[in-house]
C-alpha cells in the first residue's frame, strides 16, 4: 500500500517536472501554429483555436528574397563537410596518439589536453585577422577547413580513449599478416571503432548545426547565412515581420536535431557518460 | 692480432645493423608524425600561431585598417583603471558563473539520483529531461526564451493564475540576468548523464553495509554517495566553469547585454570591442585576461582537489 503510494508519488513528480522542463518547447510548437493575434493574448494555453499551418509556409518564404531553403541548404552543406573533416582528421590523429611511438608524443599529448580547455576567445581575433587576410571572409572556408586539420581536440580525445580499449593483439596479428600502420588503421581499427565514430559524428553534427558565433563573424552575405543567422535576422526588431512565422521557423530549425537525438539517443547518452568520466 | 681481425670483421656488420636500426626508428617516427600531422598543422596554424599574434596584438592599437602600432601596457592599464564597462562585464560574468554553475550541478545531481532508482520509465524520463540540453545553444531557444519571459509571455500568464502580475523579465534590470541563469540551469542534461554514470559505479555493498549499521538516507548520501562522486563533481565543475566564463550566445541574442549592461557578459563585451568597434588590440588584451582568469580558477580547483576529491586507487586520498 505505502509502496504503491510512493511509486505513484515518484512518477507523478517526475512527470510533472518533466512537463515543466519541456513546456517552453511545447509552448513554441503551439505558438507556431496559433493565429497571430492569439500568441500573446492566450500565452498560457497550449492549444491553438485553429491550426495556422500558413505560418510555416509564410515563414519559409523568408524575407528580402532569401528563403529558408537557402539557409537550410547552407547549414546542411557546412555541417556535412565539417562532419566528414572531423571524422577523417580526428580518427587519424587519435590513432597516432593511441598506438604509435614517436618522439615528443607525450609532450604533444599534453598540448592536446591543454587546447581542450583553452577558451576559444583567445584565438578568435587573430584567427579572424588571418582569414580576413586570406580573403576567406564570406566563404564557408573558415567554418570548415580548420576541421580537416584536427579542429576539435575533444573528438580526438574521445577517439583516443576508445582506441586504447581495442586489444593490441589485433594490431599485432595484422602486423604479422603483413599489414603496416596505415592498413592496420584502415582495416582493423576503423571498422572496430564504428560506435565511437558514430558518437563523434552525432556531436559534431549537433554542435555545427547550432553554431552561432562562427557564422556570425565570418558570413555577412544573406545568401550564405546558416539557419541560425537566418533566424536571428528574423527575430531582429528592425526587420521584424510576424511572430508566428518566427516560431514556425524556430521549430523547423530544431527538427534535424530532434530527429538525430531520437534516432541516436543511445550513442549520445553513452558518449557523454564515458568521455565525461574518463576526462 | 686475432682480435683486431675480428673487430675489423665485426665492425661493418655492427655499423650496418645500427644503421638499419636507426632507419627503422626514423621510419617509425615518420609514420607516427604522419598520423598526427593534421592536428599538428592545425595546432601550429590555428592555435599556437594565433596565440603568439594575440599576445603581440594585445600590446598594440589595431583597427584592421592601418597597421598595428605598439602601445605597451596601455590596453591592460586602461582596462582596469578607466573602462567601467570592462569592470561591469567582469562582475556580471563572475556573478553568473558563481550562481549558475553550483545550481546547475545541484540540479543535475538531484535529478540523477532520482533516475538512479531501478524503476520503469526511467529511460523515457531521462530522454525528456535531456531534450533542453540538446537544443540549448541554438538561436531558436534564445528567441523562444525572450518571448517566454516577455511581458505577455507564458511565464507571466502562469503567474497571473496565481494572482501575481509579472514584469518584462528580460528588460527589467534586476531580473534580466536571472532569466539567463534559469536558461543555463535548464540545460543540466550533460552533467546529469555524467552523474548518472558515476552513481552506477558506486558499489552496492557500501550501501548494504551502511544499512546494516542502521544509517539513515541522509547519512548515506553524505557519507557514501557524495564522497564517491567527488571525481565526477570535480570534472563537471571544471567543465561547467570554463563554459560559464565563455557564455556568449544567450546574452547576445536575448538581452544584447542590456538593460544597463546588467547582462554584459565578458565574451559579449570582447565581441563588441573586436567586431563592432574594431579594437582588435584591446579585444586581444581582454582575451588574455580571460585566459588568466580561467587558468586561475582551474588551478584553484585542481589544487584544492587533493583535499576533497576521493580517489579509490590512492587509498582514499
Amino acid at each position: 500500500m505505502t509502496l504503491s503510494i510512493r511509486r505513484f508519488a515518484y512518477h507523478a513528480f517526475v512527470i510533472a517536472f518533466g512537463v515543466l522542463m519541456i513546456y517552453p518547447i511545447l509552448w513554441t510548437i503551439s505558438s507556431s501554429l496559433k493565429p497571430e493575434n492569439e500568441i500573446f493574448t492566450h500565452a498560457g494555453s497550449l492549444l491553438p483555436s485553429t491550426f495556422e499551418w500558413l505560418n510555416y509556409v509564410q515563414g519559409w518564404a523568408g524575407f528580402g528574397g532569401t528563403n529558408f531553403g537557402v539557409f537550410f541548404s547552407n547549414s546542411a552543406i557546412i555541417t556535412v563537410i565539417v562532419v566528414i573533416g572531423t571524422l577523417l582528421s580526428s580518427s587519424l590523429v587519435a590513432y597516432g596518439f593511441a598506438r604509435l611511438q614517436f618522439w615528443t608524443r607525450s609532450f604533444l599529448f599534453t598540448c592536446l589536453m591543454i587546447t581542450m580547455m583553452l577558451p576559444s576567445q583567445v584565438t578568435l581575433v587573430p584567427q579572424y585577422i588571418l582569414f580576413h587576410n586570406l580573403g576567406w571572409v564570406n566563404t564557408f572556408l573558415p567554418l570548415t577547413v580548420p576541421h580537416f586539420i584536427g579542429g576539435s581536440p575533444f573528438f580526438i580525445f574521445l577517439l583516443i580513449q576508445f582506441f586504447r580499449g581495442i586489444p593490441r593483439e589485433l594490431d599485432e596479428a595484422a602486423f604479422i599478416d603483413g599489414c603496416n600502420a596505415y592498413s592496420i588503421f584502415g582495416r582493423v581499427i576503423l571498422p572496430l571503432a564504428k560506435p565511437a565514430l558514430v558518437t563523434v559524428a552525432i556531436f559534431c553534427f549537433l554542435w555545427t548545426w547550432d553554431d552561432f558565433l562562427g557564422p556570425l563573424i565570418y558570413l555577412n552575405n544573406p545568401k550564405l547565412f546558416t539557419v541560425s543567422l537566418g533566424l536571428r535576422m528574423f527575430s531582429d526588431p528592425n526587420s521584424f515581420s510576424h511572430w508566428g512565422y518566427m516560431f514556425a521557423m524556430s521549430i523547423l530549425s530544431l527538427l534535424p536535431e530532434f530527429i538525430v537525438f531520437l534516432v541516436f539517443q543511445r550513442n549520445i547518452v553513452e558518449g557523454i557518460a564515458t568521455t565525461g568520466l574518463k576526462g | 692480432m686475432n682480435q683486431k681481425v675480428l673487430s675489423k670483421v665485426s665492425n661493418p656488420i655492427n655499423r650496418s645493423r645500427s644503421s638499419i636500426h636507426l632507419k627503422k626508428k626514423a621510419v617509425r617516427e615518420l609514420i607516427g608524425i604522419s598520423f598526427i600531422s593534421p592536428w599538428l598543422l592545425g595546432f601550429l596554424c590555428f592555435t599556437i600561431g594565433p596565440m603568439i599574434a594575440s599576445i603581440y596584438l594585445s600590446f598594440t592599437n589595431y583597427d584592421m585598417l592601418s597597421s598595428p602600432n605598439w602601445v605597451g601596457f596601455k590596453n591592460y592599464v586602461h582596462m582596469f583603471t578607466s573602462d567601467s564597462r570592462f569592470v561591469t562585464s567582469l562582475e556580471v560574468t563572475f556573478l553568473f558563473v558563481i550562481v549558475s554553475v553550483p545550481l546547475k550541478l545541484i540540479f543535475a545531481l538531484l535529478i540523477a539520483m532520482l533516475f538512479n532508482a531501478n524503476r520503469r520509465g526511467v529511460g523515457i524520463y531521462r530522454t525528456i529531461y535531456y531534450i533542453p540540453s540538446i537544443i540549448g545553444g541554438s538561436v531558436a531557444v534564445s528567441v523562444m526564451w525572450k518571448q517566454l519571459f516577455g511581458l505577455h509571455g507564458a511565464v507571466n500568464s502562469g503567474l497571473a493564475l496565481l494572482g501575481i502580475s509579472g514584469v518584462d523579465w528580460v528588460t527589467n534590470p534586476s531580473s534580466a540576468l536571472w532569466t539567463l541563469i534559469v536558461l543555463v540551469i535548464w540545460q543540466f542534461g550533460s552533467p546529469m548523464l555524467i552523474f548518472m554514470a558515476g552513481l552506477k559505479q558506486i558499489p552496492n555493498e557500501l550501501y548494504e553495509a551502511a544499512a546494516v549499521d542502521g544509517a539513515r538516507p541522509i547519512a548515506k548520501f553524505f557519507k557514501i554517495t557524495l564522497p564517491m562522486l567527488t571525481p565526477v563533481i570535480f570534472f563537471n565543475l571544471v567543465m561547467q566553469m570554463i563554459g560559464g566564463f565563455m557564455s556568449f550566445t544567450q546574452s547576445f541574442l536575448i538581452t544584447g547585454g542590456g538593460p544597463l549592461d546588467r547582462t554584459l557578459f565578458y565574451a559579449l563585451y570582447l565581441y563588441q570591442n573586436a567586431f563592432t568597434n574594431f579594437q582588435m588590440g584591446y579585444a586581444s588584451a581582454m582575451a588574455w585576461i580571460l585566459l588568466l582568469i580561467v587558468a586561475l580558477f582551474t588551478a584553484i580547483i585542481f589544487k584544492s582537489s587533493s583535499s576533497w576529491v576521493y580517489y579509490e586507487s590512492e587509498g582514499g586520498r
